[in-house]
Parts: C-alpha cells; sequence; structure tokens
C-alpha cells in the first residue's frame, strides 16, 4: 500500500516539474514536440512489448497498426471540427475500435503461424497497409494518400501524452501480473505446454495481439494530432522496426525496459542533432546503429533484460 | 499473348536477381538461425563495386563481376566476424537487432559524401546493347547476361552445396552444429565460408542489377533485399532450391501486377500472395515440416 502511495507521488511530481518547465518556456516547443514524441513511442513500444516480450509473437507490423490509428483519429477530428476536443476523445475510441478490429481479423488467421514465418506474415500485411495508405485518398480524398494530409488539429500537449502513457504503463503492469497476462507468458514460454495444461492458446494469443495492437492505435492518434501532417511514408516497416529495437533494446518483457528505451531512443536520436557539430552532422545516423550494435553486443538481453523497477513488481 | 511472354521474361530477369540474393539469406539462415538483414545492403555494395570496377577502373564485365563478389564475399565475412560471431549464443533476437544495425550503418555510412554519396548515379554498361526481336517479343543482351550468369552462379553454387566436401559440410553444420563440430568439422570456418559464398551471390546480383536497372543509390537494397528475404521464407527458409523457385515467383508476380493490375499495388499484391500462400503452407512451398519435439 506504501509502495502504491509513493509511486502515485512520483508520478504526479514528475508531471508537475515537466509541466513547469513546459509553461515557463524553459523547455521550448521543439524540446515539447520530443517529449511528446518519447511518450507517444513509449505506449507503442508497450504494446509490441505485450505482443512480443510477453506473448512472444513476433510482430514486424506494428507501424501499420500506429498508422491506421493515426489516420483514423485524424479522419474523425477532420470530418467534425466542430466537435473540438470532444472530437478528439471520440477519436481515440474509433482508432482504438478500428485498429482493435482489423488486428482480430489479421490475427485470427496469421497467429497459427511460428516465429519467423509471422514475422514474414506481418511484415507482409504491414506493407500492404502501407500501399492502402498510398491509395487512400481514392476511396477517401480527405486521407490525402501519397500527397499526405495535413491540417490536423494540434490536440495533443504533454498532460494528454503524459497521462496516456501513465495510464498505458499500469495498463501494461495490471495485465502482465493477471491471469491473462500469466496464460501469455506461458504461452511465449512453451506454447505446446501452455496448450498442454489447457490453456486456450489461440484465445490468449489473438488476445495479446489485439491489445498490443490497440496501444498502438491509441499512440497514432496522439501522433497524428502532435505532428499534425500524417504520411504513409512514415508507416512503412522501417517504423516498424524502429519499434522493435525500442522493445528489445529495453529487454523483452520488461515494462521498465521499454520506457527507458522508448525515451531514451528519442532523446538519442534529437541529442545527436543537438550534439554534433554541423560539419560531421551526417554522422547522426552512423552513430545511432553503431551504438545499437555495441549496445546489442554488450548486453544482448537488453537493458533491463527481464528486471524491473521496484514499483512496477507485482 | 506476346505482351504477357514479354512480362515473363521481364519478371524472369528480375527474378533471378532476387534468386541471388534470397539464396544469402536462405544459406546464412539455414545455418546460424538468422535473418541477416543486412544482406540487402551487401547487395548495393556489390552494385557500387561494380561501378567502380566499371566506370572507374575500366575493368570489362567478368572481372568487375569477380571483383564484386570477391569485395562482397569479404564484406559478409567481415560482418559476420565482428557483429554476428559474439552473439552465438545469445537469444536469436539479440543478433537480429544487430543485423538491423549493420544494415543501417552500411546505408548511411555509404550516403556521406567522402564515401559513395547519397545521390543516384548511373551505372555504366561496359558492353554494346543489342535488342533481339523473336516474333514480337524483345529481348536484350542485358536479359541474356542476368539468365546466363545467374544460372551459371546458381549451377555452381548447387555443385558446391551438394558435390563437396566443403558443401557436405555446410549441410551438416546446418542440420546440427554442436554433431558437426563432434564430428571434426570447423564449424568457424564453415559459417564464415556461408556469409562469404552469400554474399559473393548478393554482390553478382547487384552488379546485375545496375546493368540491368542502371540507378544506383545507398538505399537501393532496401526492397530488393525485402522482397528476396520474402522469397527465401517463401520457398521454404533455408532450402536453397526453395529459395530459387520463391525468387522467380516474386519476381514474375511483381511484374505482372505492375503490368496488368497496377505499378502503385504491385507490392500489396505480392506480399498479399505471399501471406496466402504462408496461410497453406506454413513452413514455405518447399520448407521442411519440421515436428515439434515435447
Amino acid at each position: 500500500m506504501k509502495r502504491r502511495i509513493v509511486t502515485i507521488i512520483m508520478v504526479l511530481l514528475s508531471y508537475a516539474v515537466l509541466q513547469v518547465l513546459i509553461a515557463t518556456g524553459i523547455l521550448n516547443p521543439y524540446w515539447q514536440q520530443i517529449i511528446g514524441f518519447a511518450g507517444i513511442m513509449t505506449i507503442s513500444a508497450l504494446g509490441l512489448n505485450i505482443i512480443y516480450g510477453y506473448t512472444g509473437q513476433f510482430s514486424l507490423g506494428h507501424a501499420a497498426f500506429y498508422g491506421l490509428g493515426a489516420y483514423t483519429s485524424a479522419l474523425i477530428t477532420k470530418s467534425f471540427p466542430h466537435l473540438g476536443i470532444f472530437g478528439f476523445i471520440l477519436s481515440f475510441f474509433a482508432s482504438a475500435i478500428v485498429v482493435s478490429l482489423i488486428a482480430f481479423l489479421i490475427g485470427l488467421p496469421i497467429l497459427r503461424l511460428k516465429s519467423d514465418y509471422l514475422g514474414i506474415a506481418t511484415l507482409g500485411f504491414g506493407i500492404i497497409v502501407k500501399v492502402v495508405f498510398d491509395n487512400a485518398d481514392a476511396v477517401i480524398p480527405k486521407l490525402g494518400g501519397s500527397r499526405g494530409m495535413g491540417g490536423i488539429a494540434h490536440y495533443t500537449n504533454f498532460p494528454w501524452v503524459f497521462f496516456l502513457a501513465a495510464a498505458a504503463v499500469l495498463i501494461v503492469r495490471n495485465f502482465v501480473y493477471s491471469t491473462v497476462g500469466r496464460a501469455c507468458i506461458s504461452i511465449r514460454e512453451d506454447e505446446l505446454a501452455a496448450e498442454s495444461v489447457g490453456i486456450d492458446t489461440t484465445r490468449y494469443k489473438t488476445l495479446g495481439f489485439v491489445l498490443g495492437c490497440a496501444f498502438a492505435g491509441i499512440a497514432g492518434a496522439l501522433y497524428a494530432h502532435l505532428y499534425t501532417f500524417l504520411h504513409p511514408s512514415n508507416f512503412d516497416f522501417l517504423k516498424s522496426i524502429d519499434i522493435l529495437l525500442i522493445v528489445v533494446l529495453g529487454g523483452l518483457g520488461s515494462i521498465s525496459g521499454t520506457i527507458v528505451a522508448a525515451v531514451g531512443w528519442t532523446f538519442l536520436l534529437e541529442g545527436l542533432r543537438v550534439l554534433l557539430p554541423p560539419a560531421i552532422l551526417d554522422w547522426r545516423l552512423v552513430i545511432y546503429p553503431l551504438l545499437l550494435i555495441i549496445v546489442m553486443i554488450l548486453r544482448p538481453r537488453g537493458l533491463f533484460g527481464g528486471k524491473e523497477f521496484k514499483f512496477l513488481k507485482g | 499473348m506476346t505482351y504477357f511472354l514479354q512480362q515473363l521474361i521481364n519478371g524472369l530477369q528480375l527474378g533471378f536477381v532476387y534468386a541471388l540474393i534470397a539464396l544469402g539469406y536462405t544459406m546464412v539462415y539455414g545455418i546460424v538461425r538468422l535473418i541477416n538483414f543486412a544482406h540487402g545492403d551487401v547487395f548495393m555494395v556489390g552494385a557500387y563495386l561494380g561501378f567502380f570496377a566499371i566506370g572507374s577502373f575500366h575493368l570489362p564485365f567478368p572481372l568487375a563481376l569477380a571483383f564484386a563478389m570477391a569485395g562482397c564475399a569479404v564484406l559478409g565475412m567481415a560482418i559476420e566476424r565482428i557483429a554476428y560471431k559474439p552473439l552465438r549464443s545469445a537469444p536469436k533476437i539479440a543478433a537480429l537487432i544487430t543485423a538491423i544495425g549493420v544494415s543501417l550503418f552500411l546505408e548511411y555510412f555509404t550516403s556521406l559524401n567522402f564515401v559513395f554519396g547519397p545521390n543516384y548515379q548511373a551505372f555504366p554498361i561496359p558492353f554494346k546493347v543489342t535488342v533481339y526481336q523473336l516474333g514480337g517479343i524483345s529481348i536484350s543482351t542485358i536479359q541474356i547476361l542476368v539468365f546466363a550468369t545467374s544460372l551459371i552462379l546458381l549451377i555452381i553454387l548447387q555443385y558446391i552445396v551438394q558435390k563437396t566436401k566443403i558443401g557436405m559440410a555446410m549441410r551438416a553444420v546446418s542440420h546440427d552444429k554442436e554433431t558437426a563440430s563432434l564430428m571434426g568439422i570447423n564449424v568457424n570456418m564453415v559459417i564464415s565460408l556461408t556469409f562469404g559464398i552469400g554474399s559473393a551471390m548478393a554482390g553478382a546480383g547487384g552488379v546485375l542489377y545496375g546493368v540491368a536497372y542502371p540507378q544506383i543509390n545507398p538505399f537501393m537494397g532496401i526492397m530488393p533485399g525485402l522482397k528476396s528475404f520474402v522469397a527465401a521464407v517463401l520457398g521454404g527458409i533455408g532450402s536453397i532450391p526453395g529459395a530459387m523457385i520463391g525468387a522467380l515467383i516474386m519476381g514474375v508476380v511483381e511484374t505482372m501486377s505492375s503490368a496488368f493490375i497496377s505499378s502503385t499495388m504491385r507490392d500489396a499484391i505480392a506480399f498479399s500472395i505471399l501471406i496466402l500462400v504462408l496461410l497453406v503452407k506454413p513452413t514455405g512451398l518447399m520448407g521442411k515440416k519440421g515436428s515439434e519435439k515435447v
């Protein structure tokens, strides 16, 4: 009980500190956007952590669901601008529902594939979705297709990102230490054994997959209203790989790891932009993969490999 | 009808290039169970090596091909030694992420200005190109070259894998690494060699791609690498004939979709077919049906 109170106080405290920094202008809009982006990546990566870290399903199409969430929510707010902030809230529900539905429909046939083949199938699905985004304006002109979709209202701000990210962490943590979570972990560890103990692997695999994708959808909705411009190239498989990178880097099956990795990764990429002298700025994208390789060789299980912060343990 | 046959030939041209790349993926996967994401970028380096060999050193085509293949073999073996070997006993995903890191590194390093530069370069063609007309279908010397070179390389590879001692060693290691080492096979050397051969094939693919679609740039390896990987999985990852068949299918399907349906939807169609095949044959067309032991 005490631990929980301390956790809540710490969370509110960190929110207050950052909010003050923003309000007083110490953190300028550029860094505000970076912080927003870090929070969004956290939510998205937590989703993939549920799918891959905890249920062991190798999904390489996460960015597709992220994009589906983004486009759905943007479509809602652009179609009903008079609803204002309520449109924004409505769009979250719409994104979650649409993404969950699609994840369910694609997951049901695909999740029976074994790891590497599942990766390929999800990769293929991701590419199909991206092509759909490119050609979407033929069906719904507002979506912009390969011209991109702009003029989205900038509803996302720091409080939204922070509290949704905190909620995401709470949900994942509770999921992991619940019966459902344990079932999913057992599937990751040994699917055959889980099946033989009576766990309905299809049900839990699908559940984990849909939940994880819903997270991606919500993250996408936040992203659409932060960046205010969507283009299909933001949701290709390279983006899926970015999210996968964060999850593995943080340590599969570790919530703390995912949070640290998501925030760290976002700030690393931006930090390099700030740190490097202009002459060698191009080296930013050379240093980043080198750091990645070094970290993986030194800590193959990820930064937090299976361990958690105390306040997240069950 | 002639249009169909024409597109079939174009598709096969693409398919053979994919086959050369797909072989590298499937051989490496068969032997270390790693999806070598950097393979597409080795293909890219091969194209650039060919570009320099022909453009700067003015080598004739066969020598340029050999130069590119040798360079890529060295690159592949170096990558294996530096990035993958330390992770042999680590969880597979760690090696996968490292492979992604190597891929990104190769792409962005080569796009730095003092290396290859980020712009598209035109690939020089070191021989005269004639287009032959056969009853309404045109075949150019380039296409004949792609078919001939790929077939020769594929036959040589098949010979090495099936008829030589080193090939037997490769097959043994991909079957069971521990037992192979107990039988006296130098597993490290075999793995390095596999990477070397696979990368050499990718390098050849790069040169042929450069000749056939003469624009190269540091990011050219991403899509062909991805499609070849999908082709390898389609044919059953770990199976060499499977990779060949999968690649030819991918090349033909992609070209046909582009020609008959829609150029923008071609990737979606190709990958949809992939998903459908996987749902029917979960281990790929020629994949081994591994039984799960409890």
